[in-house]
């Protein structure tokens, strides 16, 4: 695995024993990681560990009931041009007259009231970023009409186009096949090391990031553990995460995340039922 | 008259004060109608368009019960009824639908209810007709200026709030996340809807006020791939079709049964329906030849083997 000293340099994102409550059960508790300016880090994590919920609390949708969220040292705000975000959900009509080129426009300037003018250097800008992502062959497509992949690229594009610091990306490989989800783990490593932005993207499998994560963030039930992924990813550590037994497998070049038999440890967890093979 | 207009502009179009209005009022509408369309498409909300059109019918009816101007009593309602959506958070949670139908089918029996009483008063069945079909002909010059007020208003909303508008319409996540304020937005934006659809009440009628709205916006999303021509071309079609509507109805009074004339609302209607079909037939016929082309290379295919 990749050392974690690869990217190193001052932190972009610091999380700092980060508790958040909703509806009387606890999302988060105790979270604490960081991510360091160019480094390329996967949150891993089931389904309900909390992974959306720390991306709503680094967003500032969500505030923790406990803890800090800093960006680039500073306290996190709405609007932090520094923090670009693709979405897992991303819903839109096939007929929906808005092309590509449109939605990455928007990333430039969508906070500002009216129209925007329309300037060669802006379209220069959009050109350019369509072209980072490989998307100008569908550039003048419906956003709505284009695969799964094509709309990733098209909305790290509109998030790229800002000029950000740190891009998060909620499970962009849930909707992809195997091929398009190699693709877009081999263009948000190479945007990440030639343009030294910092990537935070969850996933529920960590199989596929393996070869360019720098650094890992492990959730389970609210938890989190982070460092180099040959730390993290130990029988020792995660069977802590998990408050129960679980086995790290290595096989070939794939690791499997295999929990115990329950009631190994006592602590009966509601999450852990539904994961056999973790990742 | 030109002997090439006279067939279509029945003799007096021109001249007739009644025309004047009609048309400075439909076109107004229609322009107003078809850029808040667009986003209605858009943001998948032409239920709540049609419940707009199902409160204001109430208004317009309870306007003529308290005698004043039915353009107020489908303003007034429309407003009531954006306040009570976002009370209840229509456009936040799909699962309200069931709420919101029993409001609208309460709101369209007080309509009843007012329509039967104002009905008994004047015996006429004007204001039926008029609130629940719209009767652009009877509208009054003197409304200009408030239709003139109102359309600018409900587009200038849109206008203002156009990129935030568009991303919170097209991602409210991606929007949320680049700090705007998307309730607020929201918000905004059934405003200006519910003076859109008071506005084509005045012109189709409560009822079909949601034909003028999704009608065009619709058949442009099938002719345009961007934004800003989605809109440009709704609101043209909006006021080609009002326009047109307007024309067949006056010549209609030279049709059977002799001296009714058809109503504009008809026209408009069939127009839109027209026009959303006909932007589809491109589609059809692509979708047709691809498939011609398989069965061919299919049977050559066969033949070869």
């Amino acid at each position: 695995m990749n050392g974690t000293q690869s990217a190193a340099g001052r932190e972009i994102l610091e999380v700092d024993g980060v508790w958040v409550g909703l509806g009387g059960r606890e999302i988060l508790r105790d979270v604490s990681f960081s991510v360091g300016a160019g480094e390329f880090t996967g949150l891993i994590g089931a389904n309900g560990a909390g992974k959306t919920t720390l991306f709503r609390v680094i967003l500032g949708l969500q505030s923790p009931s406990a803890g800090r969220v800093l960006v680039a040292g500073r306290p996190r705000s709405r609007r932090n041009p520094l923090i670009g975000y693709v979405p897992q959900k991303f819903l839109l009509d096939p007929d929906a007259p808005l092309r590509a080129r449109d939605l990455v426009g928007l990333g430039v300037d969508a906070h500002r009231l009216g129209f925007s003018r329309p300037s060669r250097a802006r379209t220069a800008l959009v050109e350019e970023m369509l072209e980072a992502v490989d998307a100008t062959s569908f550039a003048d497509a419906r956003v709505g009409n284009l695969s799964g992949g094509e709309q990733q690229r098209v909305l790290i594009a509109h998030a790229l186009i800002s000029q950000p610091r740190l891009l998060l990306l909620d499970e962009p490989l849930a909707n992809l096949d195997l091929a398009s989800g190699q693709e877009i783990v081999a263009l948000l490593s190479r945007i990440s090391r030639e343009q030294r932005i910092a990537v935070l993207i969850s996933a529920h499998e960590m199989n596929p990031l393996l070869p360019v994560m720098d650094r890992i963030v492990y959730m389970a039930a609210g938890r989190a553990a982070s460092g180099a992924t040959d730390q993290v990813v130990t029988t020792e550590v995660l069977s802590d995460l998990y408050g129960r037994h679980v086995d790290v497998l290595h096989l070939h070049d794939r690791v499997l995340v295999i929990a115990g038999a329950p009631g190994d440890h006592g602590s009966a967890n509601g999450a852990l039922e539904s994961i056999e093979i973790v990742s | 008259m030109n002997r090439f207009l006279s067939p279509v502009f029945a003799p007096g179009f021109f001249e007739s004060s009644t025309i004047h209005t009609a048309l400075a009022v439909g076109g107004l509408v229609a322009v107003a109608s078809g850029v808040v369309g667009v986003f209605t498409v858009l943001r998948g909300q032409s239920f709540a368009g049609h419940a707009f059109g199902d409160v204001e019918t109430t208004g317009g009816s309870g306007a003529y019960l308290v005698g004043i101007g039915p353009l107020w009593g489908f303003l007034i309602a429309g407003l009531a009824g954006a306040a009570a959506m976002e009370a209840i958070g229509v456009q936040r949670a799909r699962g309200r639908d069931l709420a919101t139908g029993i409001v609208l089918g309460a709101a369209l029996g007080l309509a009843a209810l007012f329509l039967y009483l104002s009905t008994t008063a004047s015996s006429t069945t004007g204001a039926t007709v008029t609130v629940l079909f719209g009767s652009i002909f009877a509208v009054s010059s003197s409304t200009i200026p408030l239709v003139i007020v109102l359309s600018a208003v409900s587009v200038a909303i849109i206008a203002v709030l156009y990129r935030p508008l568009l991303l919170s319409s097209v991602s409210s996540e991606l929007a949320a996340a680049r700090g705007i304020p998307v309730r607020v937005v929201g918000a905004l934006y059934l405003l200006s809807l519910a003076v859109a659809v008071a506005l084509a009440a005045i012109t189709i009628g409560a009822i079909l006020s949601t034909a003028l709205l999704i009608g065009p916006a619709a058949t442009a999303l099938r002719l345009t791939k961007s934004p800003g021509r989605a809109i440009l071309t709704a609101g043209l079609l909006g006021v080609a079709t009002t326009c047109i509507g307007i024309v067949l109805a006056y010549d209609s009074f030279h049709w059977p049964p002799a001296g009714h004339g058809w109503p504009v609302s008809f026209f408009v209607v069939a127009l839109v329906l027209f026009f959303y079909l006909l932007a589809g037939l491109p589609e059809l016929l692509r979708a047709r030849a691809a498939k011609t082309d398989h069965t061919t290379r299919r049977a050559t295919a066969e033949m070869a083997a």
